[in-house]
């Protein structure tokens, strides 16, 4: 009994990380269970050819078997489960998204290589001196076809749709009975297609290849068929695609196999094309134009986001921060109901109210509201205004009241003006407290997608870009446009190289933010 | 003489005082009407049976309930259901961000170990990358994961979780940190004399100290996630699987002039629940717990 709950000084027990022994058992079940869940997944994933995915979730898991194995590391196992989560689902994103944009993933270059050559070996050709026969089609419940072959030698096949081949002997001796045509009755579940059904079956059994593969059979018109051959063998030593039915080599130029002549096949697979996408960014004049526009409307919205909201509440919190008024706590609670509101709702609101046809504002006057590439950006700041205005009243009331009341009264002894009193006191002191608030808001306007794909989904459209984008588009709503807009197509790495950018920037003013606030040294500090 | 003089010194330093408290009244009424303006008129759109905006009566002709009644009886638009969905899927993450953040905040303030300054730095440095800007990425882990687990894949609610989990450490760490970093050391050691492994001391000595810090994280992380809309919308495909953002942005927009009233309806019950939990955090809100909820 001891010597049991003294498990922690049992140098076994030590290994297995310490502890009394029901939580020693525990631990160990935990980990079993969780490593074995790991392996099975990460296989599956392998199967389905996602090979980081399952290497990132096999590290997580090599490191919380270490963790929970070493008692040295106890203080580590506290944090490893929400580690794991920012590993999986926020870090390892963001690194594939780095790669991505060094890549050109995205339509017709969407799945693996080894997958694609399997699609287009897949394809077949029918030859010149093919051997054709005439058929009659058969189904079977489960929806799958039949055919059977009769060849210009007489000889007679029944081939399927799921790769079985018989000939007739094979049939005969199964106990398969014919009928006075010479048809077979049945094979297995296999029934003949009345002949008034045979065209209406015509383009279901098109696009099927019957018998197996390398020596099957197709359609080629509504009583023949022939044996096709695979059309591309792919050659690993020239990373080529030949045609087997005219000889060209389709070389793999950028994760498309291209003849010498431009030709392509599909699908593509993605690969990496080092900084193409960037330098399309900056060198193709018709990405360019947008980008610059909508680059620079990123940074004036989140400015005048930021300023505008910040002067507003500074100046209803100077206005409103008497003691003496009354009702303060009922109109501080009255004033900031649009920071309660969910974005998602206010903006709804406001773009019913902007509306030409029913709103309250748009009715009466509507300078285009969402048709002027101005008066759209003017109105998406109105909405923003009113949506963070309460937010900076917020903080600058608390802010005001924390700037030391003596300060006021050394300046009044010296004479100071109560503007002067403001400029050279309240508002250096202010943005002392508030700055880093600023910042932090700037950035995350910076990526304020909610306002922006609500108000008017970024619109209206620039006309003449080759990638859709709007006056009001910021970047990170464009992004979203390229990598799922859908219409002109998914450009991934593009979308990605794009999110590279916000990365840098966004990255680089919060970090600096950090700096300054001390944030990073608080660490240190209190170790 | 001098008594007349100061009596009227005071007389109009009162009438001073008395202009200093209108004038800031008046600035504060005007703030309130520009607060409430879009407010007021929503409720009123809302009991209107016709889809307009009358702007001459705040209660408007023939008022009516009809508005919500349909919203929430109407199969064609599951509203109900949207909301129900929301709140499943802030509640969920809520809770698991308040258990994960508050178990790694004990250690990284109770404990000293040689990796818990990079772990710290590493987490507040994560933070500056925002996971929306990998949402392509996320799509794609979701979809491969939804191969084999579908109810953790797309257009499932687990999978939005999961996502919403990858951002669960970062500035709630910290904030719990710091908030744990003020309970005496004494208390704990206290326990461990007595013989108390860590996760007793967690559960049973702090825990119950830091309960007002868990309440704010817990409703800070649920409005932000029932506001949610980028990775809802990408991730939720099914109009059954919609949250209420997703919901009303995609269903009521599409004919968004004649459903004017029933999406007003339908945003005055969707704000219902994080108006309740903002009222209940706003003097928390006000004393710098500010940081990491920046909104608008």
């Amino acid at each position: 009994m001891a010597a049991l709950s003294m498990g922690r000084k049992s140098g076994f027990g030590e290994m297995l990380g310490g502890g009394p022994l029901t939580s020693i058992v525990l631990r160990l079940v935990f980990i079993a269970a969780f490593d074995a869940f790991a392996i099975f997944t990460g296989w599956q994933l392998l199967r389905g050819a996602v090979a980081p995915l399952a290497i990132v979730l096999w590290l997580v898991a090599l490191a919380i078997t270490v963790v929970f194995l070493r008692r040295d590391a106890m203080p580590l196992r506290w944090i490893m489960p929400g580690l794991a989560f920012m590993v999986m689902m926020h870090i390892y994103p963001v690194l594939f998204t780095i790669y991505t944009a060094f890549t050109n993933y995205g339509d017709g270059h969407l799945i693996e290589k080894t997958t694609a050559i399997r699609q287009i070996e897949s394809q077949v050709y029918l030859p010149a001196d093919a051997k054709t026969y005439t058929w009659l089609p058969y189904e079977a419940p489960d929806g799958s076809y039949a055919l059977w072959l009769t060849g210009e030698d007489g000889s007679q096949y029944f081939e399927t749709s799921t790769g079985e081949a018989y000939t007739r002997q094979e049939l005969e001796e199964q106990g398969v009975t014919f009928d006075s045509e010479g048809k077979p009755v049945a094979v297995g579940d296999y029934t003949p297609i009345p002949a008034n059904r045979r065209f209406a079956v015509l383009p279901a059994l098109q696009p099927l290849t019957f018998g197996n593969v390398e020596l099957g059979v197709k359609i080629t018109s509504p009583t023949r068929a022939g044996q096709v051959r695979q059309k591309y063998v792919y050659d690993p030593q020239q990373d080529a695609m030949i045609d087997q039915e005219t000889g060209v080599v389709y070389a793999n130029v950028q994760g498309t196999f291209t003849s010498p002549d431009g030709q392509t096949l599909i699908p593509g697979f993605p690969v990496i094309i080092g900084a193409d996408n960037f330098q399309r960014l900056l060198t193709s004049p018709a990405l360019r134009g947008p980008l610059v526009t909508i680059f620079t409307w990123t940074v004036v919205f989140a400015g005048m986001t930021v300023l505008t909201t910040f002067v507003l509440g500074l100046l209803l919190a100077l206005a409103l921060n008497d003691p003496n008024l009354p009702l303060r706590r009922t109109i501080r609670v009255l004033m900031i109901v649009p920071y309660a509101l969910p974005a998602f709702i206010s903006v709804l609101i406001w773009r019913g109210m902007f509306n030409p046809v029913i709103g309250v504002i748009g009715s009466q006057w509507d300078p285009g509201w969402f048709s002027s590439p101005i008066f759209a950006k003017v109105g998406i700041l109105i909405v923003n205004l009113w949506l963070g205005y309460p937010y900076m009243f917020l903080i600058t009331t608390g802010a005001l009241q924390s700037i030391p009341a003596d300060l006021y009264e050394a300046a009044k002894v010296d004479g100071a003006s109560g503007f002067q009193q403001f400029w050279r006191i309240t508002l250096p002191l202010l943005l002392v407290a508030v700055g880093p608030l600023l910042v932090g808001s700037f950035a995350f306007n910076f990526n304020n997608f909610t306002i922006i794909q609500l108000y008017n989904n970024g619109g209206p459209p620039i006309p003449g870009t080759p990638t859709p984008a709007g006056y009001t588009d910021i970047l990170i709503s464009y992004t979203y446009k390229l990598a799922f807009g859908g219409g002109r197509g998914a450009d991934l790495g593009l979308a990605a190289a794009i999110s590279i950018v916000i990365f840098v920037i966004v990255g680089a003013i919060t970090i600096a933010n950090f700096r300054y606030t001390g944030m990073l040294e608080e660490v240190s500090e209190s170790v | 003489m001098s008594e007349t003089l100061s009596k009227k010194k005071v007389g109009s330093l009162q009438a001073q005082r008395r202009f200093n408290i209108a004038w800031r009244l008046v600035v504060a009424l005007l703030a309130i009407l520009f607060s409430l303006f879009p407010v007021v008129l929503i409720f009123s759109t809302s009991i209107n049976p016709v889809s307009q905006v009358t702007v001459t009566q705040l209660i408007p002709e023939n008022a009516t309930l009809n508005n919500f009644r349909r919203m929430l009886g109407d199969p064609q638009f599951p509203f109900a259901r949207w909301v129900w969905n929301s709140i499943k899927v802030s509640g969920l993450t809520s809770l698991f961000v308040v258990g994960l953040t508050s178990l790694a905040a004990f250690s990284f303030s109770r404990f000293r170990f040689r990796l818990r300054q990079p772990l710290l730095r590493t987490i507040l440095l994560v933070q500056v990358f925002p996971n929306i800007l990998a949402v392509t990425a996320l799509f794609l882990i979701l979809l491969n994961i939804g191969r084999i687990y579908p109810g953790f894949g797309l257009n499932s609610h687990f999978g939005l979780i999961l996502v919403y989990l990858g951002g669960a450490m970062g500035f709630n760490t910290w904030l719990m940190k710091g908030f744990f970093d003020t309970i005496p050391r004494e208390l704990d050691e206290a326990a461990y004399i007595d013989g108390a492994s860590s996760w007793y001391t967690f559960t049973r000595v702090i825990f119950p100290l830091v309960r007002p810090i868990l309440a704010v994280i817990f409703i800070l992380t649920f409005i932000g996630t029932y506001a949610d809309y980028l990775l809802a919308r990408v991730i939720l495909t099914d109009k059954n699987m919609y949250t209420v953002a997703v919901g009303l942005s995609l269903f009521i927009g599409e004919q968004y002039s004649q459903r004017w009233n029933l999406f007003a309806a339908g945003a005055l019950m969707a704000a219902l629940p994080t108006l309740i939990l903002f009222y209940l955090i706003q003097n928390q809100l006000q004393s710098g717990l500010t940081v990491g909820a920046v909104k608008g």
